[in-house]
């Protein structure tokens, strides 16, 4: 089956759901997804479409919002870069590590490198950022000033000796 | 009720080389409970190639791991290329999936190395280490380096293999290979070797699908997936060669993956040394990459390795995310300590092969021989001397670019 195929039955099975597809070239799709519907989608398209293989997860800031790319791949070497947005007040995405409990490092880096919030997701210790790093800096969001960063890790430091 | 005991085992540790903690819960003598931290080695890299013009980040980017530098370079320049349309020369692919093969060797000899050394069994270490400078020399004939070769340009490869260098290449690889043939019988017949490495580390085929094992780890659970057969990049789908499973699912099984890749690896060479097309080595790319989304995937000596590069129409990229087969596999390493022996610890961590920050050795150029006016630069000349290069070779002009105050 070509990847144009695929596009199209999943753009039809999901349509409520689906924000856009679009086939970049053989092995390479993209799918924006409703985010609320995000967790019922995605269950479907690993247990009925094929796409089963967890290859990463992505988290970025476009400056309005933020985006969460869940990189998924099926045995033929497929790559489906399922894409939600998620606002920019209050962000959390729904944990998927009862799916893939290899997700895990991945959601942490959500939580640590730009501060959403990952609902389900267990305790545990911090990746990768450490220990003593400043609550409420969260590095990879567009509008982080690394200069502040000099001056927290100073008073934290300081705060521990 | 036998008393529980908790181990940290790292962040520093005389057997593991990079800083990685475990925390191991014994129970008795066996694991009972395992929490890995890591992130010890975080620099911010992805971080870094924001605010960065592309041809800075794939020199970042080759720096992620000493030892597959060549491995991310080339995920993350295949993405770039993708972004900006453009289509490398066939010869430029042949060249990247050479370098790729020597890389691998030399990452998979310098494994059974560290794995024999974790076991005791340090005969062993001494020979693949000596064997593997017969790669290493090359890798430094070839390129000037032994690691971060930089052979990688975006649009293509800087530097042709001529036909004197394709002779040494296939000298070597016959030196290789027979040397390769001794450590299969090694893996396969020394009792020593197959006792003390088989049922540790034990990981089913249904644990390391489901904690996304990669590489040679996922491999020797009978996993049958590479990227370079599954997602072909460079020159991967010209060239001939088997993927290499195995049912035995310990660290036995994994040794013995590595050691018929490297087998494969040779054969791939020289197919790649007969068919090397006679192109261009590169073409031009603009300095400005339209605005995209691009993933890119790169089977590296360990598994997987996959970049996400986000463009926004400038010379600097948007967003750049990495992840590298280590971090796939370590998820995986919990699992295979589980109830397993504590003087096991070392030797299961070490045979996913984590990415150790090896920097093998730095070689200072003669300054003594070549009189000072010829051999040395400043960090000025050297900046003009690159730009004028590409403008020349390129017609891309990068003179406009400054050190922009983003920079961390």
């Amino acid at each position: 089956m070509h990847a144009t195929d695929i596009a199209l039955q999943i753009k039809n099975k999901y349509s409520s759901s689906v924000v856009g597809i679009n086939v970049q070239r053989e092995r390479r799709l993209w799918l924006e997804l409703v985010a609320g519907d995000f967790r019922k989608c995605f269950e479907r398209l690993i247990k009925e479409d094929g796409f089963e293989i967890l290859v990463t997860i992505t988290g970025l800031d476009t400056g309005e919002k933020y985006e969460v790319i869940y990189h998924m791949s099926d045995k033929e070497g497929r790559v489906l870069n399922i894409k939600i947005s998620i606002d920019r007040d209050n962000p959390a995405v729904s944990t998927i590590t009862d799916l893939f409990p290899a997700a895990e490092l991945s959601e942490r880096e959500l939580m640590d490198l730009l501060g959403i919030k990952v609902e389900g997701l267990p305790e545990g210790r911090r990746y990768p950022l450490p220990d003593n790093w400043p609550q409420g800096q969260y590095p990879l969001r567009k509008d982080w000033d690394p200069s502040v960063l000099d001056k927290k890790i100073e008073k934290s430091g300081d705060k521990n000796d | 009720m036998t008393k529980r005991i908790v181990i940290p085992v790292g962040p520093q540790h005389p057997a593991l080389k990079e800083p990685a903690s475990f925390d191991v819960t014994l129970k008795g003598e066996r694991v009972a409970d395992i929490l890995v931290k890591v992130g010890y080695n975080h620099r911010g890299i992805e971080k870094g190639c924001e605010g960065r013009p592309y041809l800075h980040c794939v020199y970042l980017l080759e720096r992620v791991c000493g030892i597959c530098s060549h491995s991310h370079s080339t995920c993350f320049i295949q993405a770039v290329e993708e972004l900006a349309n453009v289509k490398i020369p066939e010869k430029a692919s042949y060249i990247r999936a050479l370098f790729g093969e020597l890389e691998r060797i030399h990452s998979h000899l310098l494994w059974l190395g560290v794995a024999a050394h974790e076991i005791g069994f340090d005969t062993l270490l001494m020979y693949s280490w000596r064997d593997r400078e017969v790669v290493m020399d090359l890798l430094a004939l070839l390129a000037g380096n032994r690691v971060n070769y930089t052979v990688n340009v975006i649009g293509g490869v800087r530097k042709d293999v001529t036909e004197e260098e394709k002779g040494q290449i296939l000298k070597a690889v016959d030196i290789l290979e027979e040397r390769t043939k001794y450590y299969v019988r090694v893996a396969t017949e020394e009792v020593s070797f197959i006792e003390r490495l088989s049922k540790v580390g034990y990981i089913s085929y249904e644990d390391a699908l489901r904690l996304g094992a990669v590489g040679p780890t996922g491999r020797a659970s009978g996993i049958k997936r590479d990227v370079r057969k599954d997602d072909p990049y460079a020159a991967y789908e010209e060239i001939d060669f088997d993927i290499i499973t195995d049912d035995h699912c310990d660290v036995y099984g994994r040794a013995v993956v590595r050691v018929k890749e490297l087998l494969q690896s040779y054969s791939i060479i020289r197919q790649l040394i007969k068919k090397l097309p006679q192109t261009p080595l590169s073409v031009n790319v603009p300095k400005n990459i339209p605005a995209g989304e691009a993933v890119s995937r790169y089977e590296a000596p360990r598994g997987e390795d996959i970049h996400y590069v986000k463009s926004n129409g400038t010379d600097k990229p948007d967003r750049v995310k990495l992840r590298a087969p280590t971090l796939a596999n370590v998820q995986a390493v919990a699992k295979m300590l589980e109830n397993g022996n504590f003087a096991d610890v070392p030797i299961v961590v070490a045979a996913i092969d984590p990415c150790f920050s090896c920097t093998d050795r730095m070689i200072v150029a003669a300054n003594d021989v070549l009189s000072e006016k010829e051999n040395r630069m400043t960090w000025k000349q050297l900046r003009e001397f690159s730009i004028n290069w590409y403008k020349k070779n390129k017609g891309v002009d990068f003179s406009k670019i400054k050190k922009s105050d983003k920079h961390i």
